[in-house]
């Protein structure tokens, strides 16, 4: 019992809290829709770690979405929140596919090239944001979805355009082959390359059938680096005492509105590699007219909520959402059930994180509970 | 204290996979093994989703019917991305699918890249609406949009009372352009036939999806002048039917017959039946029958994979009739339907 | 004791846990029928959480309620109101453009037919009950248009308006004018009078002399006894709040003042709503000496001390450190020329709460190099400069540095900004109501350290509402009303009445 009570003071038991009770929601709606909750759970982890390829999926689909949600993080810890990470990572995609089209350097300036300038894209959009915010008091909430749908136009402009549309194609041009950030991009796909992984079922499943990518390293990267920047940097202390409280920060001499720039620029700069790297690294290397916003954003302000705004924690989280995605695709395709319910559970676990200090409160009842027991 | 923390948490979740991860393998192998006898047919959509009220709900009704007629399994996946396609389409062949078909032209990358590196697995692809890139086990499927439209088109010619037509497309590509040629000779064919000029307005929307932008596009077509208007925009064409419903003008449909948006306002629909090909097809490719690696071209000729519905309240019979006549022009081959902007010119200069 | 229908109140045994901390530890309450009973302790000795559970706030974790004799269980607020609990907290909690009477009613509105709003009859009954306890209230005016002192006596109507029979105040005078104390200690005498029972929350040992019949005693959770205050003293009462001897009167030696190190003239400063609240302000602090500005608040003390951290603009005049202009600068500057500032409300400008302690000590000076090189901030050098400040200020609970600055009682909270602005060794010390909320104890060692300060060369401006802390504490005592200082008097010069009449205006030409 103690130990359930310690466990349940801890920073991250929320998130466990709420991802089981998730499952547990999850499981009463899959029976009143007449499914069988283990059958569906077994079938959901199947196919997200069933084998090597969807391991390496799960990875390629968490990239993105750890560096929005890091993003989000990131700006939430310093009391902005950037619901336009959607928008940054459009943008981040849109210059990255410019840049890439245009240039064709050899891939050792190619890839830095591509990634930086559309995380320099991400970044300006979110200065502009946080600029709006610290010089005239525009709320950042307001503006990012603003620009979100600036930013879809944009892309759909960009494709749509007579220099980078791909004829008969809903896509602009893929950018060139030395901007790729695969494990050998080219070799895997010539044909002697195909010949050789195609012997090697268990090479193939991972390097061929899978956009094994590097982006993955980099996320992790950034995150930790994010982390390590918020909570060990004077930089990083100042931004988090002007979103803790922005009336002592100004009295202490941190410029607020250079603050709020500042870490706009670092968030929207981090979706805007989101971006890049998916465009660099994942089929089909451009971007595509959109309908609707791709969801990258918006995931990763689920995953942010999950990982509780730490951007370490959103590593976990990350992992975690994009295996409920990615597994739940096993889920319709071998049960037929619909989408719309793992939607509704990745759903429930995200509300049930959003409730603040569930996991110490059940500590706190726990406590009492023993302590009235034991006088009893 | 940070960091032990954070590789507890690690640890604890690899424990909750990984046990988890086992319980979903034990059962999986029993689905298997149940589903020996069947043919498994899989179907990977386009970012439209199962439910896009065109190509990829028309497919699935298709494979539906397999199952319900023929005793295959079959199911689907939906791609919530481009970057998807290709790992669903690999995903589609774990669980013994023999045939996998993806929907739509987007896919036809990622489907041409899957079937080139499983030449080994005994699973064929099918992509509809694309050519094949060549790989043996790869089949296209396409159909002669041009001549439905030429039908439609013709139909326009005859029914419009203000000798103005619209055709809103969707995004500029070989593949629409097929249906704007063939509307556009279909409109020509009906002018000559009536011995005055009738002007059609084209536009294309470059989206798919973006209904409002359809909408706009038709209303300006209208408010121009024009009383029907024919789109192959898929979702953008939505706006086309609901522009026509409010300034109380005629649409065309596409794909489908699609007067169900607006039975009021929908004058006919160029129908591809996405459904009975797969219905047709899939046995046949599966049984070696028809051999991969080619491209089945449907034409009205081949029987019931394109046409007009039998509904025609909105026009008078005669024209009903003489539409009629003109598929059977088509299928004999007296009227040959142009696909794009050079073979209308000749079909122009033919006269 | 034995439950009696002669007590209004009676609480037994109570213990309240917030998890493993004990925040009471079977507390006695016996409050006499129609008394005055005032409830002392210092901050976080847990008078409140007592009080939130007679109101159904809180559950007590063990111990029985009684109410005229009768064993009751309070499960919530609801139940409380229907048994005649009515409390007024320290936040008010008025709607700012509602009307008094709105506010008097809201939650307990008077409905016609189909629920419709019977205002007509609200404001009458509004209007009866103000005649009857002589409460000066206008029930048609807006409350954000009446003194603090008026919104409060709102709060306590809204309580009556409920059928309070026992009235629940938390720290009623902490916002108000002397004169508004007055007025208040009268309406309680009234209000007892109309058969009434009040139980004030308090740790101001002045007023429960004035306005309380009996005064029951918490020290860190437990009850330290129920005292007749007719037969107690101030000095006395302190002893057994903090549990020693405290000196109420501040200890120091005459001043030497030297050079004059922060200089004011000419100054003027708008207010947010862009009204000039200081009025060409002319003010010199020496060095060795403090300064005491004696005032009513509203009459420019937070438009200077803004205009002087450069939080304000100053559209005229000139603020000098040393002979060198920093008005309109920026607050980096400001803290550059070695001011340090201890703010009127720290929790909004001093501290920053759900950082650590050792965060909030390393506030204005985080960039330096001894807390870290380059961008990097060490924080094993904030957690050694951080102990040291916490050994040396006895801030509590000692080993708090890593603990949430909301952890800690608001009189800790307080001594870890000075603690910070006396660590850097400043030149100009700025004290804004430097010991508001503080209970005794705490507000001995604001004193003390201020006169440190002084004693070691630092020149101290203390802005205070609170005219004895100024006229204990100053040297000089500067008076200000309407954005000027009207008169400044060496200490001892001038008496209370004298300042009473100058910062109500009364000697403005």
């Amino acid at each position: 019992m103690s130990a359930v009570i310690r466990f349940m003071r801890r920073p991250f038991a929320n998130a466990v809290v709420a991802i089981i009770l998730g499952f547990v929601v999850a499981a009463v709606i899959l029976a009143l829709a007449g499914f069988d909750p283990l059958a569906t759970f077994a079938t959901l982890f199947q196919g997200a770690l069933g084998k090597p390829k969807y391991i390496t999926n799960v990875i390629i689909k968490a990239t993105p979405i750890l560096l929005t949600g890091v993003g989000v993080a990131f700006a939430f810890q310093t009391g902005l929140f950037n619901i336009g990470a959607e928008g940054q990572y459009i943008l981040g995609t849109v210059v990255a596919t410019i840049v890439g089209v245009t240039f064709n350097f050899p891939a050792p300036i190619q890839v830095p090239l591509v990634i930086l300038s559309g995380m320099l894209g991400g970044a300006l959009l979110g200065a502009f944001i946080g600029f709006l915010k610290a010089r005239f008091g525009i709320h950042e909430v307001i503006t990012s979805i603003m620009c979100n749908w600036i930013m879809l136009y944009l892309c759909n402009f960009v494709v749509g355009s007579d220099a980078f549309h791909k004829p008969n194609s809903n896509t602009a041009l893929p950018i060139n082959v030395s901007g790729y950030t695969m494990v050998l991009p080219e070799w895997k796909v010539s044909d002697e390359g195909i010949a050789y992984l195609v012997a090697r079922p268990w090479l193939r499943d991972i390097l061929l059938k899978t956009d094994f990518n590097l982006g993955f390293v980099i996320a992790i990267a950034v995150a930790i680096l994010m982390g390590v920047l918020l909570s060990r940097t004077k930089l990083g202390y100042e931004l988090r005492a002007v979103g803790l409280n922005k009336d002592a920060a100004r009295f202490a001499g941190i410029g607020v509105e250079r603050s709020v720039v500042t870490c706009m620029l670092i968030s929207g700069a981090i979706c805007g590699l989101a971006g890049a790297l998916n465009i660099t690294g994942i089929s089909p290397h451009t971007i595509t007219l959109l309908s609707v916003q791709e969801g990258y954003g918006f995931n990763g302000l689920s995953v942010a909520f999950i990982a509780g705004c730490s951007t370490v924690g959103c590593i976990p989280a990350s992992f975690l959402f994009s295996g409920l995605i990615y597994g739940g695709m096993t889920v319709q395709q071998m049960l037929g059930v619909p989408s719309e319910i793992i939607s509704i559970m990745i759903g429930t676990i995200v509300f049930f994180t959003a409730l603040p200090a569930m996991a110490p409160k059940i500590a706190d009842w726990l406590e009492r509970r023993r302590l009235t027991t034991k006088e009893a | 204290m940070e960091k032990g923390e954070m590789s507890r948490r690690s640890f604890l979740s690899a424990v909750a996979w990984s046990a988890l991860a086992l319980a979903g393998c034990g059962s999986m192998q029993g689905d298997e093994g149940a589903g020996e006898a069947a043919h498994r047919v899989e179907m990977v959509t386009n970012v439209g989703g199962i439910n896009d009220q065109g190509f990829c709900q028309l497919s699935w009704a298709g494979l539906q019917r397999l199952r319900d007629e023929q005793g295959y399994e079959v199911s689907y996946i939906e791609s919530k991305q481009d970057s998807d396609y290709a790992s669903n389409l690999d995903k589609a062949i774990d669980y013994g699918a023999e045939f996998v078909w993806a929907i739509g032209f987007a896919m036809s990358d990622a489907v041409a890249f899957t079937a080139k590196i499983n030449p080994d697995v005994n699973v064929g692809f099918g992509i509809v609406d694309a050519n094949t890139s060549g790989a043996p086990n790869l089949t296209g499927v396409l159909f002669a949009a041009q001549e439905p439209s030429f039908v439609v088109g013709y139909i326009a010619g005859r029914c419009t009372k203000t000798n103005r037509v619209g055709f809103v497309g969707g995004i500029s590509s070989d593949n629409i352009y097929a249906f704007e040629y063939g509307y556009v000779a279909g409109v020509t064919y009906a002018a000559r036939e009536l011995g005055h000029e009738i002007t059609v307005d084209r536009q294309y929307a470059e989206s798919f999806t973006d209904s409002a932008k359809g909408k706009s596009i038709a209303q300006k077509m209208f408010v121009a002048g024009a009383d029907i208007v024919y789109h192959a925009a898929g979702g953008t064409g939505v706006g086309v039917i609901e522009a026509a419903q409010e300034t109380d003008n005629f649409a065309i449909g596409v794909d489908l017959d699609q007067s169900y948006l607006a039975p009021n306002n929908v004058l006919t629909s160029a129908i591809k039946r996405v459904d009975q090909a797969l219905v047709d097809l899939t046995p046949k490719l599966i049984s070696g029958e028809l051999a991969g690696g080619t491209d089945v071209i449907l034409t009205l000729a081949d029987g019931e994979y394109m046409g007009i519905p039998q509904n025609h309240e909105h026009m008078p019979e005669e024209v009903y009739q003489d539409a009629l006549a003109v598929i059977e022009k088509i299928r004999t081959g007296e009227i040959v339907v142009p696909a794009n902007e050079a073979e209308y010119e000749t079909y122009l200069a033919q006269g | 004791m034995e439950a009696s229908a002669a007590y209004a109140v009676q609480m037994h045994g109570i213990t309240k846990r917030f998890g493993a901390y004990t925040a009471l530890d079977h507390v006695d309450l016996d409050v006499r029928k129609q008394t005055v009973h005032a409830i002392l302790g210092e901050n976080g000795a847990g008078k409140t959480t007592l009080m939130n559970i007679l109101y159904g706030l809180y559950q007590a974790d063990e111990g029985e309620v009684f109410l005229n004799g009768q064993k009751v269980d309070i499960a919530n607020p609801t139940t409380a109101i229907n048994h005649g609990i009515g409390m007024v907290h320290q936040h008010f909690m008025l709607v700012e453009n509602f009307t008094v009477t709105e506010n008097i009613i809201l939650g307990d509105e008077i409905c016609g037919t189909a629920g419709i709003l019977d205002m007509r009859r609200a404001r009458a009954k509004v209007l009866e009950l103000v005649e009857q306890y002589g409460f000066d209230v206008d029930p048609d005016a807006k409350i954000e248009d009446i003194s603090v002192g008026m919104q409060q006596r709102v709060e306590i109507l809204k309580a009556l308006f409920r059928g309070a029979e026992i009235l629940i105040l938390d720290e009623p005078t902490a916002v108000l004018t002397p004169q508004e104390i007055d007025k208040l200690i009268q309406i309680m005498e009234d209000l007892t009078a109309a058969g009434k029972t009040i139980i004030v929350i308090t740790h101001k040992l002045k007023e429960i002399m004035r306005s309380a019949h009996e005064c029951s005693i918490i020290r860190r959770g437990v009850y330290m006894g129920t005292v007749d205050v007719t037969q107690s003293s101030e000095d006395d009462l302190a002893a057994r709040m903090v549990g020693r001897n405290v000196n109420l009167k501040v200890q120091k030696t005459p001043a030497h003042p030297g050079e004059v190190c922060l200089s004011i003239r000419g100054l003027s400063v708008k207010d947010e709503r862009g009204i000039e609240q200081v009025r060409g302000l002319d003010l010199d602090v020496r060095s060795g000496e403090i300064v005491g500005i004696a005032g009513i608040d509203g009459n420019g003390q937070q438009e200077l001390v803004d205009a002087i951290m450069c939080m304000a603009k100053a559209t005229k005049g000139t603020i000098a450190i040393k002979g060198e202009q920093i008005q309109n600068t920026s607050p980096r500057n400001v803290i550059d020329h070695r001011i340090g500032t201890i703010p009127s409300d720290r929790h909004r400008w001093g501290l920053v709460l759900p950082m650590m302690v050792l965060e909030n000590s390393a506030l204005e000076h985080h960039g330096k190099e001894t807390f870290g090189e380059g961008i990097m901030l060490d924080y094993d050098k904030l957690y050694s400069f951080t102990a040291e400040l916490i050994q040396k200020f006895d801030i509590r609970p000692a080993g708090c540095e890593r603990e949430r600055m909301s952890g800690l009682s608001g009189g800790n909270q307080q001594k870890t900004i000075i603690a910070r602005q006396v660590a850097h060794v400043p030149d100009v010390l700025i004290a804004f109501q430097p010991t508001r909320g503080l209970d005794v104890g705490a507000i001995e060692f604001v004193h003390k350290t201020l006169v440190a300060e002084r004693d070691r060369g630092a020149a101290i401006l203390l802005v205070s509402f609170e005219l004895d802390e100024v006229m204990d504490v100053s040297d000089t005592i500067a008076v200000i009303y309407h954005g000027q200082i009207v008169d400044t008097f060496e200490q001892g010069t001038v008496d209370e009445e004298q300042l009473g009449l100058l910062m109500a205006g009364g000697g403005a030409q």
